[in-house]
């Protein structure tokens, strides 16, 4: 029975239609390793109707000559992988890619990640792989994934790091992290996602809200980050890495051991530890930017073709400081911020950490379980707990001084089943049921006003998705969802601020206390979103392939946009949430055209997102306290319209040379306002010349110069404001963009055989050669301070 | 059935976490640091009429209403006036004196005049423990008569050490306002 589910399989696009009979034919393709789509070198690819042999070169790549018209009678093999069969019609030079699992694993597993892979061919995806992760290791996620064009980041400082998908973050973006929907208080930009990015083997970035299994609230994409593939054999290995750097002179460790067995159990650890001081600017040092970090995760289950289990279980703690310039009293101390070239303050190198900080718990257990129905599908269910709790402390005075400001525990629960009907191979379906209970509790203790107040939170979500294979070279998938959003959150209102937002005329019904000054308001609001989604697939030869996709996706407003009521002190603003925002609804049209020859591969992304009731928050003037004025930043809805294009070229210069260009230009407009909205990323473009030569070690160098445009298509927030100090009123340019800039980055890395089973990779990298000057629009704290100067990285990676 | 004992135990497990999570109001928050009130009460020299400036923001500073500021009566002119400030959250009953803990912390805060039209000039009536000003206690000498701003301004965290900032002169403080007021006075 075990020997039996050790299959290997593949998938194959097969071509149709016939001319007339001709023996001159060539059919080519490629073998490439299903997981990690590197090359399989000598696979057996076998005509049985013609007794003809060829194996793959150590590229993937096979070639038969001088094939007749008719169908051929295909069996292609590898190493400890059971003889599969194929039928290919020819009828012209044909070009196919099949995919195989390079390792022993059971058919059927093969044939479902087969159909999940037809699925993304027709939305926009991207994937990293683990070498690309393993070299951002010390790093964050935001940071790995802007090398996929179309994804930046948003940032406050250099540790905390939002990914944004073609303009857009936060709550709009979904982070899948091994089957799990992390829940993380996802929803500000100062809060940066709580994942172990060394967890992580391999990370898909899809575009648009067209992954519906993973919530129809996707209006950004979808970051799916899955860990290491189980190995169905004995087997233990491992693998550390150790990084030390200059800039922050810090270090990061990280070391994994994974063990499994030929009857499918099998268990991993991970760590990771972190641990940087204040970093540095070309001219000064970052004071307070330091971070402390620490994660472990383990994971426990069994892996057979019948059924399974997986048991996770991740921690991750970050203590990270904030550039201790940016803490302002008021107004005017923004105001001598923004008019000052440095940062105003500068103190000797630092590993302490003192507030302003963050300290973020997050733990993350789940469990599933999944049994197949012979000539049916497989149903899975699962359950996942996650705990979020965050701290931000504040400078504060006396016996406060180490109180946090905010101190929020937030419990997530989440259970869900999936059943998916998978028996044939061209067409495959998936139904699948969510629910999810949310409490979060905002700790009184801080002795300042709730930011995010107490809520419980219900969600129901019921999809259904189809993928059809309506020939070799045209496939379609559609899905549909639904997902019920109640919120019910407990909130203290100044009686003031209650009044001066016209709650008092449309909600005084919500009212369930009356606390001298303020009022106890309980606000319940539900929400109900349908979302759909259509791909489209298409390869007209080889080379040229096509793909369209259109999603309706809509987004309930998280708590943030709707109860935020507070000065935010880490941010020195008030920020102001608004009970009456709705929904947004999201259209968002996508095509994509690929390109891909021998030498040549380029991609072309196009998108256009119309978003209605879009929230987005911005300056809106000042608020007058006994402190002096403080910015109001003020959540807004309006109708949005974002687009843009990606564009991804790879050019192979020598069998070593290769080149590569990404570039990403995006629009949005406030279509309500006839202006431009805030916070998107500019225009930019990456040019990277690399060398590699596997006989060296496999010695890699890249040289990649990273140029961003100003960013001028921005709107005018800027106001006036009165300088008691100068007796002056003065503009407060809040609005105005950092100039362009440009950053020289250098890669270099060979790896060395210790043992049979043992190698290191030694990794050199400088970024910001040029020790360039310079902010970035989408880093918060770019009022305060220059972002990094020049940083070497010095990496090993032991594989054991 | 196994399947479907899992599922039973599953859903038994997250309805025990549900419950764990109460439905009780939560507790209103006193703000801690929440300063209400400035108050300043100037004495002349040799008697008189003491004037009273104060400015009482009581929905803090996240509720929208403004500081109500008042000011007592006019200045004498070319007059010495002995001058102490208060700093209270009025929000809390008794209300709490915030002046103690800055007088606890006097290393760390500086409070600065200033003063448009030149109607006025002050002077620190204090030191912390390393001789420098803190201003709680300050003197006022009106000059002619006439009208103009006063502003008080609470830093924390300033550079005491700094060029001229012991001598009252903001510029080079730094640190980050605490209190910020400007109240319009007249000398008569």
């Amino acid at each position: 029975m075990i020997q039996k589910i050790f299959f290997c399989a593949f998938l194959c696009f097969i071509t149709v239609a016939g001319y007339s009979q001709q023996c001159t034919y060539n059919f080519k393709g490629i073998i490439t390793d299903y997981h990690d789509g590197s090359s399989i070198f000598g696979a057996t690819i076998y005509i049985k109707n013609l007794n003809r042999y060829t194996t793959s070169d150590d590229a993937g790549k096979f070639e038969i000559k001088n094939l007749c018209n008719g169908e051929i009678h295909l069996l292609i093999s590898h190493i400890s992988c059971e003889t599969k069969e194929v039928f290919v019609n020819i009828d012209e030079n044909i070009f196919q890619e099949y995919t195989l699992e390079h390792h022993t694993e059971e058919l059927k597993e093969v044939l479902i990640a087969s159909a999940s892979e037809l699925k993304t061919k027709t939305m926009q995806s991207s994937v990293l792989k683990s070498d690309m992760i393993d070299k951002y290791s010390s790093q964050n996620l935001g940071d790995v994934l802007k090398n996929i064009t179309g994804v930046s980041a948003i940032n406050t400082g250099n540790t905390i790091v939002k990914p944004m998908i073609n303009g857009l973050h936060s709550s709009r973006v979904i982070l899948m992290t091994n089957g799990v929907r992390l829940q993380d208080q996802e929803w500000g930009i100062e809060h940066a996602p709580n994942i172990d990015i060394n967890t992580a083997e391999k990370i898909t970035v899809i575009k648009g809200a067209n992954a519906l299994e993973y919530g129809g609230d996707a209006i950004g994409g979808v970051i799916v980050a899955e860990p290491n593939r189980i190995i169905v054999k004995d087997s233990l290995y491992g693998k550390s890495i150790v990084s030390g750097q200059t800039n922050g002179q810090g270090f990061s460790l990280h070391s994994s051991i994974s063990k499994s067995t030929k009857e499918g159990y099998y268990i991993n650890a991970k760590t990771s530890f972190k641990k940087y001081g204040d970093f540095e600017s070309p001219n000064y040092i970052l004071t307070n930017t330091g971070l402390n970090s620490e994660a472990f995760s383990v994971q426990t289950g069994l892996k057979k073709f019948e059924s399974g289990f997986n048991l996770y279980y991740t921690y991750v703690k970050n203590e990270i400081g904030i550039l201790k310039s940016s803490h302002i009293g008021n107004i005017e101390d923004l105001v001598n911020a923004i008019n000052s070239d440095a940062s105003l303050i500068v103190q000797d190198f630092s590993y302490a950490i003192n507030s302003p900080r963050q300290e973020i718990t997050h733990q993350l257990v789940k469990g599933d379980y999944y049994k197949r129905f012979e000539k049916l599908g497989k149903l899975t269910v699962q359950y996942d707990f996650q705990n979020n709790r965050r701290f931000e402390f504040d400078i504060r005075v006396g016996d406060d001084r180490n109180k946090p400001a905010i101190d929020l525990n937030l419990n997530s629960h989440a259970i869900k089943t999936s059943f998916e009907f998978d028996s044939k191979s061209n067409q495959t379906y998936k139904v699948g049921l969510v629910g999810a209970y949310q409490n979060n509790f905002a700790n009184p203790n801080t002795g300042v006003k709730r930011l995010i107040p107490d809520y419980s939170k219900y969600d129901f979500g019921l999809f259904s998705i189809g993928n059809f294979n309506l020939n070799d070279n045209t496939r379609l998938n559609f899905g549909i969802r639904y997902d019920l959003n109640y919120i019910s959150a407990k909130k203290f209102y100044f009686k003031s601020r209650w009044k001066e937002r016209n709650y008092d005329v449309d909600f005084s019904d919500l009212i369930i206390g009356d606390f001298n000054t303020q009022w106890l308001v309980n606000p319940k609001f539900m929400y109900h979103n349908f979302s759909t989604s259509i791909g489209f697939f298409h390869r007209f030869n080889s080379e040229n392939s096509f793909n369209f996709n259109y999603a309706l996706a809509k987004r309930s407003p998280n708590p943030s946009e709707l109860f935020s009521d507070g000065l935010h002190h880490s941010a020195a603003r008030i920020e102001l949430g608004d009970l009456r925002a709705a929904q947004e609804t999201a259209n968002r049209v996508a095509t994509g055209y690929d390109f891909k020859n021998q030498n040549t591969n380029i991609s072309v992304a196009l998108f256009f997102n119309h978003i209605r009731n879009f929230i987005y928050i911005e300056p809106n003037g000042t608020e007058q306290t006994i402190r002096g004025a403080f910015p109001v930043w003020a959540y807004k809805s309006t109708t949005a319209n974002l687009f843009g294009v990606d564009i991804n070229w790879q050019q192979k210069i020598t069998n070593q040379v290769n080149f590569n260009n990404k570039t990403s230009l995006i629009r949005g407009v406030d279509e309500s306002n006839g202006r431009n909205l805030i916070d998107i990323p500019a225009a930019n473009t990456q040019n990277t010349v690399s060398y590699t030569n596997k006989k060296w070690h496999h010695f890699n160098a890249n040289l990649e110069s990273n140029f961003v445009f100003k960013q001028n298509l921005f709107p005018n927030n800027n106001f006036e404001v009165f300088i008691p100090t100068t007796n002056s009123d003065l503009l407060l340019d809040i609005s105005a963009t950092p100039s362009s800039y440009h950053l020289l980055n250098f890669n270099t890395d060979a790896t060395f055989k210790l043992t049979q089973k043992t190698n290191v990779t030694i990794g050199l990298t400088v970024t910001n050669i040029l020790n360039t000057n310079y902010r970035s629009y989408l880093n918060r704290l770019r009022y305060f301070a220059d972002d990094l100067g020049r940083n070497y990285v010095l990496q090993l990676k032991f594989k054991y | 059935m196994k399947l479907i004992k899992n599922i039973v135990i599953l859903v038994y497990i997250s309805s025990i976490f549900a419950a764990c999570s109460s439905d009780e109001d939560p507790v209103i928050i006193n703000e801690e640091e929440l300063i209400t009130t400035v108050r300043a009460t100037l004495i002349p020299e040799g008697g008189g009429t003491e004037v009273i400036l104060e400015s009482v923001d009581l929905d803090g500073e996240v509720g929208p209403n403004e500081p109500i500021i008042e000011v007592s009566g006019t200045f004498n002119p070319n007059t010495m006036y002995a001058g102490t400030l208060k700093i209270l959250n009025e929000a809390e009953s008794p209300a709490e004196d915030i002046t103690l803990e800055i007088m606890e912390e006097d290393e760390d805060h500086q409070f600065f005049f200033s003063f448009t039209n030149d109607i006025a000039t002050a002077t620190y009536g204090d030191e912390d423990s390393n001789g420098n000003p803190v201003g709680v206690q300050f003197n006022l000498l009106t000059g002619a008569a006439g009208s103009g701003g006063f502003t008080i301004i609470l830093r924390h965290e300033p550079d005491k050490a700094a060029a001229d900032v012991n001598t009252g002169d903001i510029t080079n403080a730094g640190g980050s306002a605490d209190v910020q007021v400007t109240f319009n006075i007249a000398i008569e």
